[in-house]
């Protein structure tokens, strides 16, 4: 074996490394130096981001087959690794408060390697070219999370949140590899290559479940309708800060994985089969996460459903099945991922100092908290995809990327996704309008959010306001999906 | 030349409108003021330093061995690209009007920056209530003004005829809490922008069909052999000619492309140069403080359209039948607007409609150019004039908004006798008033001594016409002159101070103003500007029986005017009952507000805009209150699905997977 192919794993490896130091700290290091676990872990995480792009920047994370064809890195993988890192470092930022916190004083270091985990479970399922691989990268993407959703323990609906998770989990788990069973049934191989050639010329009924029991399982990871069902339960139930988790980096991560599969591994049935499975699903998502989104009082439930919409939204980046989708998707995710947390960080910085999560309550809280609301208002503004928001350019260049794929169904599915717009701001403007056009007292007083919190809401406002205007990132986006490997697949 | 020169003259007026628009409210009004107009002299050195060395240092770039005057892009910069032909670049572009406009547009608007530190405070010293905010104001339009005139295409000149028309529109509102004034200001940029719809649609056609945006090419053929875009000789119109009439020119509606374009970008001319009949703006325009009136509405904005005939007139030379409507609205429009002057109360609006009429004057004088009668005289009579025009109506202005200032009223039966109180405003308002009636050797007599000879090339008709405009031009100045300054005066009140003559930063301007309205007639401008670069002796061109005529005419008129106006006599009352349909009617300014509100009320709004509020109100409200019901109505239908219970969940989950499989099955059999 040639052990210079760990050197392919970089980004893996320097995680592992991240991963081992935080453990090392929350076991060995004196119980009054614990403190600090957080900020260690961020600037760890940052080290390894920086990292990250560093070897990037330098060149030297060219396309990499290892392991026998079971592993691959190109420079877009690397940048989606990268987008997903700085993710997370926010929402390590947002969660320090949370993470110091009365009720996590035992377990505190437990979130930081749970979470890191879970990264790197996502990372193999990013960077897999073999199912076995990319199975393990999937369970240790979800178990970890069921424990998360649950260290809450003092509260009841953690626990229930996180029963009704692992349950859900692992009967997708269960389905998901009943279809690979019969794919390799069909095929006689787990290798994504192996199977994507042994299926050129082969189509049938046993196929055609496959590949519906396939979506269905990474449909689960991206809460698409009707996979999503757990959703709304575990993102209301679970820690603010594991929620934020939950619905942007295993979102991405997810999305990003699902596209490799459907390009690599079931390529060739593209405009057969899951063009027009994924259309439904497209349809069902934005739709019914709207619909449900409109009732929602609790704020982390409404977000739950708009986070469901959103997953449709994304998924038009994966029917595109060209550079251009697959470049507007990962700014999508990236886009997504500033507007999400800034909303998670105003509802968790509100749920620290006083508690409440209810829409209701946030009426008037422009009075009382103007920051805080401009904040709010900006994260569901870009959410909605108004200009000149980053959320607006990264809807742009997600329906551009589907339209480019030129059929005409396509331009339907679009034009489907455009109304859903519409509906979607009525109730990001739901909330705008409690905050700012509300007259009445408002129910949480004025209060001074901690300095990790103000810095995390700076950083995702910052990214909503500039991301879209700094045209380069999605060129650049763009530029490395042009000359990615997967554009292989998306020729044929 | 260098960039740095040119740069700059745009860069520090945006910078000043940026840093006294933010900053402006945390200084002093004073300091405010002092800044605003210490970078308006910046930038009038500038301006003269670009004008002296494009005009007389005869660096090869600017003329050739022949001596003719060249066009020069100092920069053009691309700002978006559409296509490999579609592109827009913004650039800094020298040729003698544009060199011209710049020492016009800087004076003018140096001596409003130094007149407005007195004129905005009141007679305690205290300034006005947004102050700093009108200096920025000043410094958007300056910034707006120069950059359409230096503009090397007609997007450019777009951008800015757009930008000079919004800092027009926030200065005639500046009194934003003056009723009459905000709606002056919606008045003055509707009608604009209505002419500039026109425009727009011009600038498409002419450079869809042309395939450019830039004046050099629009306007001439590049000349071979030279390396570059960058130098071309001025008036050569073959290459757009090439364009327009080669295989079958494009006609629509039995005229040519060319002439539709061109007529459609006069239509925008005529909305910023208030040709009758979209001038109903520029009376109400007066709204806005005097120094505004001086700077924008006398001397530069409203001579955008006549720069911007004259930049396109080798384009125009080709569509003569432009050119003749062009001389009609303008001859008609000059007198309109004499007729309505001669019996006007408020001075400004004696003074807006003088403008009118004086713009008129120019357009005439373009209409008429031809490069066979004196090598198009026309054109140089027409910027000459413009030059002379500006100096002096600047200057009537500025008088008159001392005078305001003074009296605190606009109308000049407040005023009368003001001659022994306000002497250095008597004495250059007279000059003021000598220059436009055109007598020798005032400024106006040179430059409408040139446009009434390229009259007479065109046809005695126009000539014997605009003489009569001349003559009634200086009736109505020398009626206004003596009904401010000559008279009985009016009592002062007990415990009133009597008027007085204002402070040095309102009377510098007017003494400089009135020192240039004295000489610039002598200035040799046929060398400096002609249609062609091509210098002529101007002497050569001067016609001294038109200018004794011209001469006898407003002396006439002058005598006139006096005869009436001198003294309080009841000559005018009488003329006045003589013919009082036509008295009515001039003093109403030949009903055109009414007429125009009559089309919008009573036509437009009840014919189109009530059923289009309707078919919003009731079809597309409907639609969109019906689709929110509906969407309210599944939503609430489908809540059960999210039950809580994990049985369910998971049934639903697995069905959704089977169904999507044997659907497609299904769809696949």
């Amino acid at each position: 074996m040639d052990y210079s192919q760990f050197l392919a794993m970089k980004q893996e490896i320097a995680l592992l490394v991240v991963f081992l130091l935080v453990f090392l700290y929350d076991t060995f290091m004196p119980k009054s130096t614990q403190k600090a676990l957080p900020a260690f872990s961020i600037i760890l995480m940052l080290l390894a981001t920086a990292a990250g792009f560093c070897s990037h920047c330098l060149g030297s994370d060219t396309t990499v087959v290892a392991f026998a064809g079971m592993y691959e890195t190109s420079a877009v993988i690397a940048a989606i690794k990268g987008i997903l890192n700085i993710g997370v470092v926010i929402v390590l930022l947002q969660s320090i408060k949370w993470a110091n916190g009365e009720s996590m004083l035992m377990r505190r270091g437990e979130f930081y390697e749970l979470l890191l985990v879970t990264l790197f479970g996502m990372y193999l399922m990013i960077s897999a070219r073999h199912f076995l691989v990319f199975i393990i990268g999937l369970e240790s993407a979800s178990l970890p999370l069921a424990a998360m959703v649950a260290l809450d323990k003092n509260r009841y609906e953690s626990h229930e949140a996180a029963v009704k998770y692992i349950l859900t989990a692992v009967f997708s788990s269960a389905v998901f590899m009943m279809g690979l069973s019969f794919v390799y049934g069909l095929t006689g191989s787990l290798y994504f290559e192996n199977i994507y050639f042994a299926l050129t010329n082969q189509l049938n009924m046993l196929l055609v479940i496959a590949i519906a029991f396939v979506i269905s399982g990474i449909g689960f990871k991206l809460s698409l309708v009707p996979f999503h069902l757990w959703t709304a339960d575990v993102y209301q139930g679970a820690p603010t800060s594991v929620t934020s988790y939950l619905s942007v980096i295993s979102k991405g991560a997810a999305a990003f994985a699902f596209l490799v599969i459907l390009a690599q591994v079931f390529g060739p049935v593209y405009s057969k089969v899951w063009e027009w499975m994924l259309y439904a699903l497209i349809i069902l998502t934005i739709t019914v996460g709207n619909l449900f989104a409109i009732r929602q009082r609790n704020m982390k439930r409404f977000l739950a459903f708009s986070s469901v919409s959103q997953a449709g939204y994304i998924m038009l980046g994966v029917i595109a099945m060209n550079a251009m989708g697959m470049a507007a998707m990962m700014y999508y995710i990236l886009v997504y991922i500033f507007s999400n947390l800034a909303a998670f960080g105003v509802i968790g910085a509100i749920e620290n100092a006083t508690g409440k999560v209810s829409m209701d309550d946030y009426r008037g809280l422009y009075k009382t908290n103007p920051r805080l609301s401009v904040a709010m208002m900006l994260a569901m503004f870009s959410l909605a995809g108004i200009p000149p928001f980053a959320g607006f350019f990264s809807k742009f260049f997600i329906f551009t990327g589907a339209i480019n794929q030129g059929s005409v169904a396509i331009y339907v599915l679009v034009l489907i996704a455009l109304i859903n717009t519409i509906i979607s701001l009525y109730y990001y403007l739901l909330v705008v309008k409690a905050m700012f056009i509300s007259e009445e007292e408002c129910v949480i007083g004025w209060f001074r959010s901690s300095f990790s919190e103000r810095l995390g809401l700076w950083i995702t406002v910052g990214g909503i306001l500039l991301l879209g205007l700094v045209s380069c990132v999605y060129s650049s986006l763009l530029n490395l999906a042009e000359v990615s490997p997967m554009n292989m697949y998306f020729m044929s | 030349m260098e960039m740095t020169i040119p740069v700059l003259i745009l860069a520090i007026p945006l910078f000043m409108f940026l840093f006294l628009g933010l900053l402006g409210m945390k200084m002093s009004h004073k300091l405010a003021g002092t800044l605003g107009t210490l970078g308006m002299g910046t930038i009038l050195v500038l301006s003269y330093y670009t004008a002296f060395q494009y005009f007389f240092s005869g660096a090869p770039e600017f003329i050739n061995a022949a001596g003719e005057r060249l066009q020069y892009l100092v920069f053009d910069q691309t700002w978006l690209q559409f296509t490999e032909k579609l592109v827009i670049k913004v650039g800094f572009f020298l040729d003698p009007i544009s060199a011209m406009m710049l020492v016009v547009i800087t004076t003018i608007s140096f001596m409003v920056h130094l007149y407005s530190m007195g004129y905005m405070r009141d007679h305690h010293g205290v300034y006005e209530h947004g102050f700093q905010r009108f200096y920025a104001f000043l410094s958007l339009f300056s910034f707006s003004m120069l950059g359409l005139v230096v503009a090397p295409n007609i997007f450019q000149t777009y951008i800015f005829w757009e930008l000079v028309g919004a800092s027009s529109y926030l200065l005639i509102g500046f009194y934003y809490t003056k009723p009459s004034a905000v709606s002056a200001s919606k008045k003055a940029f509707i009608v604009t922008r209505f002419a500039d719809l026109g425009f727009l649609i011009g600038i498409l056609v002419l450079s869809y069909y042309g395939g450019t945006f830039n004046f050099a090419e629009l306007t001439s053929a590049p000349v071979e052999g030279l390396a570059g875009v960058s130098q071309v000789s001025l008036g050569t119109a073959e290459g757009i000619k090439a364009m327009f009439t080669n295989s079958a020119a494009p006609v629509f509606m039995g005229a040519s492309v060319l002439t539709w374009a061109l007529v459609l970008i006069f239509m925008g001319c005529m909305g910023k140069s208030a040709m009758m009949p979209l001038h109903i703006w520029l009376p109400d325009a007066m709204e806005g403080p005097t120094p505004v009136s001086a700077l924008i509405h006398a001397a530069t904005m409203v001579v955008a359209g006549v720069y911007l005939v004259a930049r396109l007139f080798p384009l125009y030379l080709m569509e003569t039948a432009a050119l003749d409507i062009i001389t009609v609205v303008g001859a008609l429009t000059a007198f309109y607007a004499a007729m309505v002057a001669c019996v006007q109360v408020d001075i400004k609006r004696v003074l807006a409609f003088s403008t009118i009429s004086q713009i008129a004057f120019m357009m005439v004088s373009l209409g008429v150019a031809r490069p066979e009668f004196h090598e198009g005289l026309g054109y140089m009579a027409s910027m000459f004039h413009l030059f002379t025009h500006a100096m002096f109506k600047a200057l009537l202005f500025l008088g008159a908004g001392a005078l305001i200032h003074a009296i605190g009223s606009n109308d000049y039966t407040a005023m009368h006798g003001l001659r022994k109180y306000m002497p250095i405003t008597h004495w250059t308002f007279l000059i003021g008033c000598l220059a436009i009636a055109g007598i020798i050797p005032f400024s106006g007599f040179f430059s409408k001594d040139e446009i009434l000879s390229s009259c007479l090339g065109y046809s005695w008709v126009a000539y014997l016409w605009m003489s009569l405009v001349a003559g009634m031009t200086a009736f109505y100045m020398f009626r206004l002159y003596y009904l401010i300054f000559w008279w009985k005066e009016h009592e002062t009140p007990e415990g009133h101070h009597a008027p007085h003559d204002q402070p040095w930063t309102m009377s510098l301007p007017l003494i400089f103003l009135a020192a240039v309205s004295c000489v610039a007639g002598f200035i040799p401008f046929g060398e400096l500007v002609s249609w062609n670069g091509h210098p002529y002796d101007f002497m050569a061109h001067f016609d001294w029986s038109v200018a004794a005529v011209s001469l006898c005419v407003a002396v006439a008129a002058i005598v006139l005017a006096t005869v009436m106006y001198r003294k309080e006599n009841p000559l005018p009352s009488k003329m006045r009952n003589a013919l009082p349909a036509l008295w009515t009617w001039c003093y109403h300014r030949f009903y055109w507000d009414e007429l125009y509100m009559f089309i919008t009320h009573s036509i437009i709004f009840r014919s189109v805009c009530r059923p289009l509020a309707w078919f919003d109100r009731h079809i597309i409200d409907g639609t969109m209150d019906a689709f929110a019901t509906v969407t309210n109505k599944v939503s609430e239908a489908i809540k059960p699905l999210q039950s809580g219970q994990i049985q369910m969940y998971v049934w639903y989950y697995l069905i959704g997977a089977l169904a999507l499989g044997v659907v497609t099955i299904l769809c696949l059999l």
